[in-house]
């Protein structure tokens, strides 16, 4: 960023030191193995995210299974007394985009299927570039990491539509919306991508970096 | 931008800090207002100086406040077809769900439209009011720490465009009416990130007094301390 460059990238954990990651103080732990908790905040202190790997890995396997069946199984069915039919997520899509109103069919697709998924494989790549101790590419990823915590959250658009058309069309025996199986693995799709982005530890991305600088010298 | 540490040491005067995603020792300069500082290295935000850092956000919090009640209370939308008139609130909206058997989902939708952002509102207004006179107590820093925690999770600029797309889809079967709700909604898909962008945390934080007793296990890094260790 400055233009004159770094002499020499020190971090705090080479310090020995702890950047509290709720009020950003930065402390010295108690003990190495037991940082305890931050003096100003009570918040706890971690060199590292604890088992940041470990519990990401957990959250996106789990998130990778439900999507099959978020995006297999219906999301929600309409019942009229002459006809019932049962729409999955792409269903919606295709029916937005044949009904003409096609930007809004495009936001579904985006929000509801292409970003679950892109999450995932950047989730996965992140964790395979950080295990394999990958030097490169750190403003790449740091850039993914914050772009995947950013959009994570837009996600839980088709289940907002979902819930309020099952809410709003209950005329009953005219005709009624009731949701699909497939509503909840899409909500604990997002929402299991959403923690393992906040349990993915980006300082980890620098690590391997740094590791890399420091058998240099 | 910053001074990553060594890289001029004249501005010295300023704390030192750690960024929050790649752990970089820096110090953050004296910002002017408006001004932001990036980490020398990631780039990431390290800290903003908005130009009043406590009364402008009180102020959108307390509208949010009176906002997010008529949300809640006032009827989000209503339907009309041959004849028949049905209509729902937020909460209304989750109920259904959970009648309809989808409990866990109806629960997190519950959470993302009105408990986060509920928690949300309460415990900022707690903390800048706390801020009002200081010395903060020491709980104020976790109450700090909740309403941050809540923040992600308050969804009212994805249910807006949520409940537009369910508005086109439900048009073309019946005559849809919005409510008070839906307009309160889109004024809190606003409100909130502008709360956030109009506020300092550091400003808080620089009110809430260090823990000294005994029972602190660690403890802030005194500048002496820091050269005194060595590097």
């Amino acid at each position: 960023m400055s233009a004159l460059k770094p002499v020499r990238a020190i971090t705090a954990a080479q310090c020995g030191l702890i950047s509290c990651e709720t009020c950003k103080l930065l402390a010295r732990p108690a003990h190495p193995e037991d940082p305890g908790h931050c003096p100003r905040c009570g918040g706890e202190l971690e060199f590292r995210r604890r088992r940041s790997l470990q519990r990401t890995w957990a959250l996106v396997i789990a998130a990778a299974v439900c999507y099959i069946p978020a995006n297999m199984l219906p999301m929600m069915a309409t019942t009229t007394f002459a006809s019932s039919h049962a729409d999955t997520i792409m269903g919606g899509v295709v029916y937005l985009f044949a009904s003409g109103s096609w930007p809004l069919a495009l936001i579904v697709l985006v929000a509801s299927v292409m970003v679950p998924l892109g999450k995932l494989i950047a989730l996965i790549y992140l964790l395979l570039s950080v295990q394999r101790g990958m030097p490169g590419a750190c403003h790449q990823r740091a850039r993914l990491y914050r772009m995947v915590e950013l959009i994570g959250r837009w996600s839980m658009l088709d289940v907002f539509v979902v819930t309020f058309i099952v809410a709003l069309v209950q005329l009953q025996p005219l005709m009624a919306v009731q949701p699909g199986p497939a509503v909840l693995f899409f909500a604990v799709v997002v929402v299991l991508t959403m923690i393992a982005a906040e349990t993915f530890d980006p300082r980890l991305i620098w690590d391997s970096a740094a590791n890399l600088e420091n058998e240099d010298d | 931008m910053t001074d990553p540490l060594g890289a001029a040491p004249g501005a010295s005067s300023q704390p030192l800090m750690a960024c929050q995603e790649c752990d970089l020792l820096q110090r953050i300069p004296p910002l002017p207002i408006r001004g932001e500082a990036h980490c020398a290295r990631c780039g990431h935000s390290l800290a903003a100086r908005p130009s009043d850092p406590l009364q402008i956000p009180l102020a959108l919090t307390i509208t949010a406040a009176i906002v997010f009640v008529v949300a809640i209370t006032t009827s989000l939308l209503g339907l009309s077809a041959v004849g028949r008139h049905a209509s729902t609130t937020i909460i209304g909206g989750a109920w259904q769900l959970w009648q309809e058997g989808e409990t866990i989902t109806a629960a997190i939708v519950m959470f993302c439209a009105v408990i986060a952002p509920g928690f949300f509102i309460v415990l900022m207004l707690t903390v800048l009011l706390l801020a009002k006179r200081a010395p903060v107590p020491h709980w104020g820093g976790e109450v700090l720490r909740w309403c941050l925690h809540m923040q992600p999770w308050s969804m009212y600029d994805v249910m807006s465009l949520g409940i537009l797309v369910a508005l086109i889809k439900v048009a073309q079967l019946a005559s849809v009416d919005a409510g008070i709700a839906l307009y309160a909604m889109g004024v809190l898909a606003v409100l909130l990130p502008a709360i956030m962008v109009s506020f300092d945390a550091r400003e808080i934080w620089k009110l809430v007094p260090c823990e000294n007793k005994a029972t602190a296990s660690a403890r802030a890094v005194e500048e002496a301390d820091f050269l005194a260790s060595g590097r």
